[in-house]
């Protein structure tokens, strides 16, 4: 059976039919879910996607973190259920506190669209089994607040714990701390990524097709589970 | 104005029957004596508060052509024919049929005097304007595009300016989520207090999708949602676009700037597409300027209708605002749409899963007049076509500017040109360092291009190229191009060559270019001479879509870019919408691999009138733009064409500012390829000269005899060049460039000076 993976729509969602589009081009199932919903459908997995939720008025990620489908998603999370949250989606994961740290603005203080090189430095998760550990890929950034911040403790415990998932191979393109590009929780299940791999699964549209590699892990895993 | 009912009784119908020599400022609100007693001819009586606003704003230049309709008509009369227009101009944006039941609507506007009052928010509701004309069709809006043009790149006041429009565009675009896949940037003097700010949006529907702004049925409602209404923008058309800048009275200007909220009109556009799908829209128009004016006035005109309207049902964001007030309003983000009672209840069910805000303020009836009530009396009562369609029309006089002879004679055949190999390599890395040749990364970075994961092609190629069909590969290219420095020399053939560049452009994806959407950006149309650039602009432009097969569908006109005695340059700003029958077989400018061989296609002559070099070199502006052949332009795009399809081309760039000195490098950087070429005729002539209808392609390795045979059949001359390949651009017996050090040139310019 072919593996079911929902993409959340809050008001101002942008890239969720990009991820939408990534899933089927991965070979899965990719199911609608929206915001004002209490109900996960049943999926084997949940992406959060890019955009601008609620304006990115307050806070980015500060609004969708209280919208209906995170009362059902963030009990899930906890209990094991895979989770991508992908730049806008990143930033909710952090206000929801199932990621640690917060996304602030850029170091240049515009915002940024472009192509990035990343690291993949942790393979363990479900949404990065399909790589080779320290894989360079080709990627998109485009953000006006993908700086990742942390406290000392908090950015030690992640190099230590195997948290980071990505950093920027390139130069930093957005001043984050120690080059983090992306990170999971402790159980692995939840990763949040600021670059956006669904605008890298062919060379026609996006710059390399190497972002395909999380939504087919994830179908992988799926069908694992 | 601030409305005078806090200080007297509501002006009403009654009383303005009653009171029929009261007072009135209609110069205040830009209408001339002979239009005010129009307005009074036409309703019998002298206008009330409302209605004279009403009339003040849509007889505005911005919403009445009233300069410019009497030349505009030419777009029409010298249409082609063609087969693929739906709606033509009149309606928000002209709608084109693409093929595979799917048909694209597209537009160009103009922003230019908000955005140099407060340039992020001006620039941003620029956005957000067109973007609501494209959704006003029924189309999903699916791309952004600007045409930009600041003064010099090192003024203070442009460091003001063009960060901020950037941002504005950046921050609505992307916040709304649609591609920005390329536009212009240009710089020169003439701008510096009168920048342009040119905004296009482009949106696809199938064909049986189409909306138009038209009121039927008596009985159906009227039903305002998106945002509230608020005192920002008011008489932002009238009181700003129509009018020069200088003199006293311009800080009075910066409240007409209105204020975006791109999170609402993403809300709106996602809204929009939900009640047409479920057909719940019977007519449908954006709020853009003049706001409830506008909407109530040109809905109930298009459907020959009449319209009741309470005023007091208009949501408001502050209670304060009078009647004259709400109807002259600017405020963002807002769509009128006709609906039958049935639908009423669903409407509003939908606009509150998307969290828009939507309230009926009125009905359509069958007394062909537009009424408004405010406080239970009646404050309007007029036909809605005499605001509508019927404002005052002027043949304005025109009169050749008195420099245009010494302007021609002043050739630059007799400027100093480098003739060494080390004068012609410095002239070059100086043209590519140029604010208008450098690399425009700097601004295209803080647009997403990405999203909805459909653009093939964007900045810094010669189109923009967006998938329209994931499985058929069916796409639309799109380029803007302009050039004021060749419409000043010759404002008839500047516009053809704005148009023939645009064209070109869209055919060196291997899109078959198909219409037209215009910004006429011009001085003021009460001087004589700006009037005579813009009529031989619009009829250059009109004669050459007629040669070209290329219907215009639409446009704007913006007038009144002058700063005191000051025009700036007459500067037609062209779009081309093209069709590409399969993205997979686009054409891109980079040289990738090496072997392929180099081309130039088209012929080259001694072309430096308006030149990017002798602007550069000397800066020197006279003599001749380049010689229109838009003949040649068809047959080169053929040879585009049918090269594309047969996969005969590795790379193609058109040839423009600079010649082909920069669409050489500019092959270059963009590949990461270099190349050894040998120039066919006189060195300088051959890297700098701007003659038209030219691009440069790398043919596939083995398709060059087939390539040959095919631009002999097209009757398209093809000089062969060289090779690619290497780390250098590098010209047999002149000069060689590593690529890092024409990276250095092309990329350092803008971060330089914008931080």
């Amino acid at each position: 059976m072919t593996a079911r993976v929902g993409v959340v729509t809050f008001p101002g969602s942008l890239d969720d039919k990009d991820a939408a589009r990534a899933v089927r081009r991965a070979g899965g199932e990719a199911v609608p879910l929206w915001h004002g919903d209490r109900d996960l459908r049943g999926v084997d997995a949940v992406i959060l996607p890019g955009g601008f939720s609620y304006g990115d008025y307050l806070r980015c990620g500060a609004i969708a973190r209280f919208a209906p489908v995170m009362t059902e998603l963030v009990p899930a999370a906890r209990a094991g259920l895979p989770v991508l949250g992908i730049c806008n989606g990143f930033q909710i994961l952090c206000e929801a506190h199932l990621l640690p740290g917060a996304l602030t603005r850029n170091s240049g203080l515009r915002f940024i669209s472009k192509e990035v090189r990343l690291r993949i430095e942790n393979i363990r998760t479900p949404w990065t089994s399909q790589f080779t550990a320290g894989r360079e890929i080709s990627a998109v950034l485009k953000s006006g607040e993908g700086a990742y911040m942390a406290g000392p403790a908090t950015l030690s415990d992640l190099g230590a714990r195997g948290q980071v998932v990505a950093r920027y191979a390139g130069p930093n393109p957005n001043g984050s701390a120690a080059d983090i590009a992306g990170i999971c929780n402790e159980a692995g299940n939840v990763v949040g990524l600021m670059p956006h791999p669904e605008h890298a699964i062919d060379m026609l549209t996006g710059p390399s097709a190497d972002g395909l590699g999380f939504f087919t892990s994830i179908l992988l895993a799926a069908a694992r589970a | 104005m601030r409305p005078q009912d806090t200080v007297r009784p509501q002006d009403t119908v009654a009383l303005a029957a009653a009171t029929p020599q009261r007072p009135q400022p209609h110069a205040e609100l830009g209408l001339t004596a002979a239009e005010y007693a129009r307005i009074r001819e036409i309703l019998g009586r002298r206008p009330t508060d409302a209605e004279l606003a009403i009339y003040s704003v849509m007889w505005s230049e911005h919403c009445s052509y009233k300069s410019s309709r009497a030349h505009l008509r030419q777009f029409a009369e010298k249409a082609p024919p063609t087969e693929a227009l739906l709606a033509g101009i009149g309606h928000n944006a002209g709608v084109v049929d693409i093929g595979q039941g799917y048909a694209v609507t597209f537009k160009i506007e103009s922003h230019n005097h908000p955005s140099y009052v407060e340039p992020f928010q001006g620039a941003a509701t620029g956005v957000g304007g067109i973007v609501r004309d494209i959704l006003a069709m029924g189309a999903r809006p699916v791309a952004v595009m600007d045409a930009l043009r600041f003064g010099p790149a090192d003024a203070p006041d442009t460091r003001r300016v063009l960060p901020g429009v950037v941002g504005g565009i950046s921050f609505y675009g992307n916040c709304l989520g649609l591609p920005n896949i390329g536009g212009e940037l240009a710089f020169d003097p003439c701008y510096a207090g009168n920048p342009l700010v040119n905004a296009l949006c482009v949106g696809v529907m199938r064909h049986e999708d189409l909306k138009q702004a038209i009121a039927e049925g008596p009985g159906n409602k009227v039903v305002l949602f998106g945002s509230t209404t608020g005192p920002d923008g008011i008489g932002g058309a009238s009181v700003l676009a129509s009018a020069s800048f200088g003199g006293a009275g311009e800080g009075a200007k910066r409240p007409s700037v209105q204020v975006g909220d791109p999170f609402m009109e993403k809300l709106l556009v996602e809204c929009c597409l939900e009640l047409y799908a479920a057909h719940l829209v019977v007519g449908i128009q954006d709020l853009g300027a003049a706001g409830v004016s506008c909407a109530t006035t040109e809905l109930a005109a298009g459907g020959g209708v009449g319209m009741r309207v309470s005023l007091d049902a208009v949501p408001l964001r502050d209670a304060a605002l009078g009647p004259a007030e709400i109807l002259m309003s600017e405020s963002q983000e807002r769509m009128m749409a006709i609906v039958e009672p049935a639908g009423v209840a669903r409407f509003l069910e939908i606009c509150a899963r998307w969290d828009v805000p939507a309230t009926v303020i009125g009905e359509v009836t069958g007394t062909g007049r537009l009424e408004m009530t405010w406080r239970g009396e009646q404050i309007v009562d007029i036909p809605p076509g005499s605001a509508a369609d019927e404002g005052p029309v002027y043949d304005r006089s025109t009169q050749r500017p008195a420099n245009q002879d010494a302007l021609a004679a002043d050739d630059p055949a007799a400027l100093p040109r480098p003739a060494s190999g080390p004068g012609l390599r410095a002239g070059l890395l100086a043209l590519l360092a140029s604010p208008d040749a450098a690399d425009k990364a700097w601004v295209t970075e803080q647009y997403d291009s990405y999203v909805r994961g459909d653009t093939v092609l964007a900045a810094p190629q010669d189109a923009g190229l967006v998938r329209i069909d994931e499985q058929t590969g069916l796409g639309i290219a799109l380029a803007t191009d302009g050039n004021g420095r060749y419409a000043l020399l010759d404002p008839y053939a500047g516009a053809q060559l704005a148009l023939a560049e645009a064209y070109r452009n869209v055919a060196a994806t291997g899109a078959r270019p198909l219409a037209v959407t215009n910004c006429m950006n011009f001085g003021s149309p009460e001087d004589p001479a700006v009037m005579w650039q813009f009529a031989a602009a619009v009829r250059g432009l009109a004669d050459a879509c007629a040669a070209l097969g290329v219907p215009v569908t639409g446009g704007n006109v913006s007038f009144y870019n002058q700063t005191g005695g000051a025009a700036i340059h007459p500067t037609p700003v062209v779009g081309v919408l093209g069709v590409h029958d399969d993205v997979r077989q686009r054409l891109s400018i980079g040289f990738r691999e090496a072997g392929a061989s180099v081309l130039l296609l088209g012929r080259s002559a001694a072309e430096f009138g308006g030149s990017l070099w002798a602007s550069v070199a000397h800066g020197h502006l006279g003599g001749r733009p380049p010689a229109v052949d838009l003949d040649a332009e068809q047959r080169l795009a053929a040879v585009f064409a049918a090269g594309a399809a047969g996969g005969l081309l590795a790379a193609a760039h058109d040839l423009s500012d600079g010649g082909l000195a920069i669409a050489l490098a500019e092959c270059c950087l963009a590949g990461r390829a270099g190349c050894t070429i040998t120039l066919p005729g006189d060195p300088f002539t051959s890297l700098f000269s701007e003659s038209a209808a030219r691009a440069v392609v790398a043919v596939q390795p083995s398709c060059e005899e087939a390539f040959a045979r095919l631009c002999a059949d097209c009757g398209v001359p093809a000089t062969a060049l060289g090779t690619t390949g290497g780390t250098h651009l590098t010209v047999t017996g002149g000069f060689s460039i590593s690529l890092d050090e024409l990276a250095a040139a092309h990329r350092g310019t803008l971060p330089a000076i914008f931080g």
